[in-house]
């Protein structure tokens, strides 16, 4: 190398936040290798709670589920005792992906390479030919099954979810939400039990981060979404709330249905120019909203970090798990769930509403591809940082919409446990 | 697996008819939904219709859920208004082509129980063309005014994972 190289910069230097601060995100978090694998050390696989099943999903002892924390696959799985293990998906030998199944039942999981078996704690019961043949080859003697089990993680659950992590230390569930966002996770996690009503799976060509910041957004409901201005579910003045948690790293997005049609003043008609007073559906059901949940609130959708949402959007209920696939693409898995004890016609009635959400509902398909313009924008573009000065410098919890607090709250939380 | 192969009844002039009829039909849904008439999709189905697109993992699992699940043809026209005059999307090319259509029965009261293979392809401005999926079409067809009409469509994708959004009907 020649005398005049210059030295090469540290990190730090090259990811320095913007001087305008918690108003101004840099391209650079959404968009770097480097910083998206220093999420995945410091986040996915640091101190946080991570859903990976719903209880109904592993309903008896033997039943399993292939699942993630952050991208690492785990297989879930429900022991003998009745309690849940979360480990590894990687056998301890050579490191292939051993479980293959989305789902199923077993007593013991079986390497298809070369047949190392674990039990459902992921605890290494067996290898073929350890002692070798006629006293040949196998297992040197002072080699110890015990050591060499799946990595297995803390596990925890509450109300049905089941949630995961790498920190054997990890503070309670409970601790790490907080009241403020735990008060409506209790609310659709009522007690009532579970049950499954199917998967939708999608990729977002648009960096994880973003959807969360999405659902901290309150801004872009009434503005993007005309489905629900048109129809007069969520307008610009209706009772709403941005709730936030004392670290800003969790939320509840929350507006409350009006009980008749949209009421709105000429003035506020004029800024959203999605609405319509002209619009009508010919069957109302998408938009009939049957009250069973102690909460003020129609529409929560809460965001509990780094991977799991919470919809509860009028009746349709549902959980979506972030797995991050690089810093420009992320698989969403949505499991969408009713009660025990729902009649048929109230089963049919969360299908109906369905067509709001996922990669086919009428909000669902707006979202995905609103994150899909910005992280193109961000990619292809010149300009390197994006404003979020909106009802600034105010951070936390809001209850009025037109504010981007919320967002500038995760920030200031990612920006610490990040180091930037 | 579970998707098991449903036998079809030996093949008479007959049913070889109503193939040729129900392949007939299968081409004017797609040219619609090709071209984009999303507003036109609901005069292929019965009042008391029920379309459903859903994971061929859920339909095998008896899961009832679908990423579009309507019930009767006043909720179809909802959801193309709704696609048509309030969704926001990029602008798209979409096309069909229908498959390996078989006609399974035909029960007393006339009901037609068929299938057919799909592929769904997307074209985006300035992105190359994708599989978006490929599926197949469990049917359930009446004849109405001698016309036929679908009482049923579940649309069953194997494409489990879905490339951002899946926006117009299937």
């Amino acid at each position: 190398m020649p005398d005049s190289a210059p030295a090469p910069s540290p990190a730090s230097n090259v990811h320095a936040w913007p001087s305008e601060g918690l108003s101004a995100i840099p391209d650079w978090v959404y968009t770097s290798e480097e910083i998206y694998e220093r999420e995945i050390e410091r986040i996915f696989r640091g101190r946080t709670w991570n859903f990976v099943a719903l209880d109904c999903e592993v309903p008896e002892p033997g039943s399993f589920k292939r699942s993630f924390v952050g991208p690492v696959p785990v297989i879930v799985a429900r022991g003998k005792d009745g309690h849940v293990n979360v480990f590894e998906n990687r056998c301890a030998h050579r490191g292939a992906e051993l479980c293959r199944p989305a789902a199923g039942k077993t007593t013991e999981f079986v390497c298809p390479y070369h047949q190392w078996t674990y039990d459902l704690a992921g605890n290494l019961t067996a290898v073929p030919f350890r002692r070798g043949i006629q006293k040949q080859g196998g297992m040197p003697a002072d080699f110890k099954l015990e050591d060499h089990g799946l990595l297995q993680l803390k596990v925890t659950s509450r109300g049905g979810a089941i949630f995961a992590s790498f920190a054997q230390d990890m503070e309670s569930f409970e601790d790490y939400v907080g009241p403020e966002v735990l008060k409506d996770f209790d609310a659709t996690f009522d007690g009532r039990k579970l049950t499954l009503l199917g998967y939708y799976r999608n990729t977002v060509p648009a960096n994880w981060k973003m959807y969360h910041e999405n659902l901290k957004d309150p801004y872009h409901a009434t503005l993007l979404h005309a489905f629900l201005v048109s129809f007069g579910l969520l307008v610009a003045g209706n009772k709403s709330a941005m709730v936030v948690d004392a670290t800003g790293r969790h939320g509840t997005m929350a507006s409350a249905k009006p009980p008749e049609g949209p009421k709105l003043a000429a003035d506020v008609k004029t800024e959203m120019r999605a609405f319509s007073d002209s619009m009508k559906l010919a069957d109302p059901r998408f938009l009939e909203y049957v009250r069973e949940f102690d909460s003020p609130w129609s529409v929560t959708m809460q965001t509990i970090w780094p991977n799991f949402i919470v919809q509860r959007e009028l009746n349709t209920l549902g959980v979506r798990q972030i797995v991050p696939r690089g810093p420009n693409e992320f698989l969403m898995i949505w499991t969408m769930f009713g009660y025990e004890g729902d009649s048929e016609e109230m089963t049919r009635h969360r299908l109906r509403q369905g067509n709001l959400m996922g990669p086919s509902g009428f909000l669902g398909i707006e979202d995905n591809e609103a994150m899909r313009f910005v992280q193109q924008g961000m990619t292809r573009s010149v300009t390197d940082t994006s404003c979020v000065a909106l009802g600034g410098p105010e951070e936390g919890t809001t209850h009025h919409i037109i504010t981007e607090a919320a967002i500038r709250s995760l920030y200031r939380h990612y920006r610490e446990v990040m180091g930037l | 697996m579970r998707s098991a192969v449903q036998p079809v009844a030996p093949a008479s002039a007959n049913l070889r008819e109503l193939r040729l009829e129900i392949e007939e039909f299968n081409a004017e849904y797609a040219a619609v939904l090709d071209a984009g008439k999303v507003d036109e999709w609901p005069r292929f189905f019965a009042e008391d219709a029920l379309y459903r697109i859903t994971g061929r993992e859920n339909a095998d699992a008896n899961l009832p859920v679908g990423l579009v699940y309507c019930e009767g043809v006043a909720m179809l026209r909802d959801r193309a208004l709704a696609i048509a005059k309030t969704t926001m999307f990029a602008p798209r090319y979409l096309l069909h082509q229908v498959t390996n259509t078989r006609v399974l029965s035909v029960n007393a009261s006339g009901e037609i129980a068929a299938e057919a293979n799909y592929a769904l392809y997307e074209t985006l401005v300035d992105e190359k063309t994708t599989l978006q999926q490929v599926g197949r079409y469990r049917d359930r067809f009446v004849r109405q005014d001698g016309r036929l009409l679908l009482r049923e469509r579940h649309c069953i994708y194997d494409s489990l994972i879905i490339d951002t959004a899946l926006i117009y009907p299937v």
